[in-house]
This record gives structure tokens, sequence and C-alpha cells, in this order.
């Protein structure tokens, strides 16, 4: 099963890019490797027998937990802006979109 | 008690100051300088903090000795010093994370935790160094550089909150708070000799928490007695509405517990936290402790948590899916790194800005987390894991019908040399076996010093069931009231 399956350098790099993360082609090679390393030990979990049990999301039995809807004083004047590395006026700059 | 000479009350506890600050013994300002001058000494060698709040920190201390001379009510904490590791929001004080990322990011906003610290009349003194995003059991991967270890300058304090757990132990602040998604409280309290509480999930409120893995991490207290941890925990815990996952329970005062008996107490010793892959120099203080338990009228007897055979793996996998999806915010565009070339489109720029911003194990865990939920490998890894999950509450349950609670190490193995692991991310993952455990179950679970082994600290851990906080507090004190563990302080 997945044990005997190598993930290529190919597919590193999709998935990189599928997580907005750039690699160098150095960094490709690494982590390939250390991929294959990390999910061939991930891969013994294969052999645990989970017929029948159901996933645990989260610990709690916490459903649709609600709460006033209360207005509180919100983030103001340029106070939003200050962490924006890049800004002009009011506005977050943003790179080019297309 | 003991007088402290002028010079060195900084070595008073959380438990000992609020009374003399209150009274106007010792003065807020007076006690906050020593710890400065405390840390200008030391943290050259130790490197516990990333940012020191020293203004914010003296107008705070001379505030509270101003209300204290008005006659005014002070809080629990009057006067205490408290370092925040660097992933919970203060607000106007840098939160970094510990990575390039968030290198200067300035919440708008104080965590939960914070305000509850404030409102207890606790001083935040600065924030302290972590593994990158809490990704790690070593604080090596800070963009800021390791801390390093107080006993031992050359071995890794254990992490991922190891600058809060050096900082109070080297007594650079009077209690920390930290946070645990693997083990990251436990890990370098057990390093460090500190008292180290990964609170029930629920307990804490998590608002201001900058997320790695949601469903797992809980903030808790790591300090150098026993009291001090119930005390801290008294003002953190409780419901907050802004987390949907904190649960309404009604507010403990964790003092009430720190009673020295255990008579009649149930031990479960899982022998999978005794086997293979734990080194003698940490089981054999444990048993130590284990039987200096039994002495003291606990009972104990071997239980098995077979799941933990896929403990590890099924924890990284979910953790890494997680993080995968939380760290997807981090675009440079509203706060965050942005590099100078901002050439190409979106998702270029986008992508460049995390390979620089993020460091080596945050972008692996990221990739690797983006590939566990990824069409086709969902159900072979994400959902295994999860059901893998239930097997291993299933476990523990059982093991509770029987048990008080369930003690072993805290860590397999002594802290090890700086720069000795950190090239292999396996043998790394692989000392937290013993930790994951309890974030996966939710359960509350403490490490208490337990002795020394070639001048390194061994730290025991104890599980309890859920929200029952109280009966790990009450073993540890009456174990720490016996031992005195808590009184050895690191070489600086």
């Amino acid at each position: 099963m997945s044990g005997s399956r190598r993930i290529p350098v190919e597919e590193v790099r999709h998935i990189a890019e599928l997580a907005h993360i750039e690699l160098t082609k150095e960094e490709e090679m690494i982590f390939a490797e250390q991929f294959n390393r990390i999910l061939e030990y991930f891969s013994m979990i294969d052999e645990a027998d989970t017929e029948d049990v159901p996933p645990t999301f989260h610990v709690l039995d916490l459903v649709n937990v609600y709460r006033e809807d209360e207005v509180y004083e919100s983030v103001k004047g340029n106070e939003p802006l200050r962490n924006a590395p890049k800004k002009e006026g009011r506005f977050f700059k943003s790179p080019r979109i297309v | 008690m003991e007088e402290f000479s002028l010079s060195r009350i900084y070595e008073m506890t959380a438990a000992e100051l609020p009374d003399k600050v209150r009274n106007q013994e010792i003065s807020a300002q007076e006690y906050l300088h020593s710890i400065l001058e405390r840390i200008g000494y030391v943290d050259e060698k130790v490197h516990a903090y990333v940012t020191i709040a020293r203004e914010e920190a003296v107008a705070g201390a001379r505030e509270i000795d101003e209300k204290a001379r008005r006659g005014e009510k002070l809080g629990p904490l009057a006067g205490v010093v408290v370092a925040v590791k660097d992933n919970i929001c203060t607000k106007g004080i840098r939160t970094t994370c510990s990575s390039r990322m968030l290198e200067n990011f300035v919440p708008p906003y104080d965590a939960t935790v914070i305000e509850r610290l404030k409102a207890s009349d606790a001083i935040i003194i600065g924030k302290t160094n972590m593994d990158e995003f809490a990704m790690g059991s070593t604080t090596e991967t800070s963009y800021f550089g390791a801390t390093r270890n107080p006993w031992n300058l050359d071995k890794v304090p254990g992490g991922s909150s190891g600058g809060s757990a050096a900082a109070v132990i080297a007594e650079e602040a009077t209690v920390a708070l930290g946070s645990d998604t693997g083990g990251s409280i436990r890990c370098p309290a057990s390093y460090c000799s500190d008292v180290g509480l990964k609170p029930t999930y629920g307990l804490v409120s998590r608002y201001g928490l900058i997320s790695y893995a949601n469903s797992l991490e809980q903030i808790g207290p790591i300090t150098r007695t026993v009291r001090d941890c119930a005390l801290l925990l008294s003002v953190i815990s409780g419901h907050d509405s802004r987390d949907s996952t904190s649960l309404r329970i009604p507010r403990k005062n964790y003092l009430k517990y720190l009673i020295g008996d255990i008579k009649g107490l149930r031990i479960g010793l899982p022998k999978e936290f005794f086997g293979e892959g734990v080194e003698e120099d940490v089981k054999e203080p444990v048993l130590e402790a284990v039987g200096k338990l039994e002495e003291l009228g606990a009972s104990c007897y071997e239980a098995s948590i077979p799941a933990m055979r896929y403990v590890l793996p099924a924890y990284y996998i979910i953790a890494m899916s997680e993080a995968s999806s939380n760290l997807a915010r981090y675009d440079g565009l509203r706060y965050g790194y942005r590099d100078e070339n901002d050439e190409g489109n979106f998702d270029e720029v986008f992508s460049r800005n995390r390979r620089i911003g993020f460091g080596a194990e945050v972008r692996r865990r990221i990739i690797l987390g983006t590939y566990a939920l990824s069409a086709g490998y969902f159900e072979q890894y994400y959902l295994k894991a999860l059901k893998i999950r239930t097997l291993i509450r299933r476990d523990f349950e059982r093991v509770f019908k029987d048990a008080d609670v369930v003690i072993g190490p805290t860590m397999p193995l002594l802290p090890f040399n700086i720069g000795e692991r950190i090239d292999d991310p396996l043998k790394l993952y692989m000392c937290d076996i013993l930790t994951v455990p309890a974030n996966l179950t939710g359960y509350p679970a403490l490490s208490v010093p337990s002795g020394f082994r070639r001048g390194l600290p061994v730290g025991m851990q104890i599980i309890g069931k859920p929200f029952d906080e109280g009966t790990l507090l009450r073993v540890a004190y009456t174990f720490e009231q016996n031992t005195r563990y808590n009184e050895f302080r690191p070489p600086l």
C-alpha cells in the first residue's frame, strides 16, 4: 500500500503549489526524500483495525454553539492598517491579481 | 517564611508575593526591577525572551503600587511577573510566533488569558522564545535562535514553549504561560524542572492563541511550584464566549485541591510508557517517584494502552492537516512578511512570501498536511488518523474505569544536545510519543519535577480524567511536598 509508493519530486512540487509555498530546486529534492521517510513511517497506521470505528474530529461533544450578538467596540481609524506591510492611503496594497 | 534579601527578591513565588505587595512590604516596582536585573544577568546565556516589554511592565508595576498605597483592592496575582509564550496575542506588544512571518506583528487586542492576567494585577514582562509556530520539541526552530537549557547550556530546553520553561526555572519571571499541542508545555517543563500543566481541552480559552492545530491545543501554566500552577490556572480558566470550544462550567479555585493526602489513590501504569525507546535514566526516577506515591498511600497496577503503537503517526497526521488549514491565512497582505519583490501574479507573490516568511519545519508540515487532506489521500491518512484517535480515547476510558490517574515519564529521553536531532525530522517527532496521547484525547496532563540524572531534570507525567485537574494538582502537590525537587535551581 502506501508504504511501497514513493512520492516523486514532481508531486512534491504540485502539493507545494497547492499549499502556496514556493520551493527551490534543492528544497524539492530534500523535501521529497524526507516526505518519503515520514510517509513510510505514517503508513504503519494502515495495519490498525478501524472497521466500524467512527472518527473523532473533536473531543468535545459540542454542537451549534451560539452566543448573544452583542455589539463591541471595533478596531478604529488606521489601526487595521498598522500591520500592513504595503498600503496606499486607507487601503491594503495587493499584488496584481490577474 | 524565610526572609528575602532585597537583591534576591526575584526568587519569590506567585503564592508569596501578592500579600507582600498588598501590605506594601515589597513594592511591585522593586520586585519587577529585581527580575529585570536578573534577566540582564542570565538571559544572554539562556535566551529565553524574544521581546522584553520593559516600559509597559514598569508602568503596570507603578500602577499596582499606587493602588496599594490608596488601599484599593488588589487582584490575586498582584505584582506577579508573567512571561508569555510568543504565540499568545498581547495588545501593543509584538507577537512573533518566533517566525520571520510575524517578526513585526503587533496585535490590536489581548488574548482572553492576557485580559484575565491583567485583571488579576499581574504584570506581563515579555514574550518568550518558542519553536516557530509551536512546531517542535526543542525551541531550535525559532527564527530568533535557540533557547538553551539553564541546567546545561549545551542542551535543549525542550519545546515548543522552551523560552517560557527556561525563563521560569532561571527566575527570569515568577511564572509563565505556554501552549501545548502535542506536549509543548510538558516537554520543556520536564527538561527544565518546572511544573507544567496542559488543561483539559475546553477549560482555558484559546481566543488570541495563534492557531497551529486547533483541535489539540490548550494554553496552560509553567511554574516552579504546584501551588503557583494551581493559582495561575484559577485565574486563566473558565468560559469565554469568544472561543466556541470553551466549555460552560463553573470557575474553580484550584488551591483547594492542595492537600497533602493521596491515600486510596489508584494509579494506572501503562506498560507502553515504560517500554521500548524509553531511556533507563528516565524510567528509574519515575518508577522511584511512583514508589514514593505508594509509600504515601496510593496503589498501582499495570495497565495497557494498545493503541499507543499508532499514537505518533495519528497525532502528526492530524496536527499537520490542521496546520495546513490554519496557516493558510499568512499571505503577507494585511500583516506578516511581504517581500520587496512584488513581481508576478497574486499566487506567485503569495508563494514567495510564504517561502521566505516560514522556516523549513513549518513549510514541511504545511505541505505534508496539504498532502494528507488532498483528494485520494484523505481517507488513507486523515480519516484513518481520526479513527485511531477514537481507539486511543477508548483505551484511556477503559484504564480510567479502574484508575484515578495514569502515570509515566513525560519524555522518553533526557535533554539532548542542541543540534543533535534537528536535521532528522522523524527522529525529533519520536520525542513526543508520551505527550501526544493527552492532546488526542483532550485529557489534562501535568509534568512535575521528579529528580535528576547526569545533572539533568526528569519529569513525571500525571494524566487525569477530563476536567479533573484538581486530582492532578493534589497528586503533584503531595509528591512535591514529600520530595522537594522543586527547590533545586540551575547553576547560572
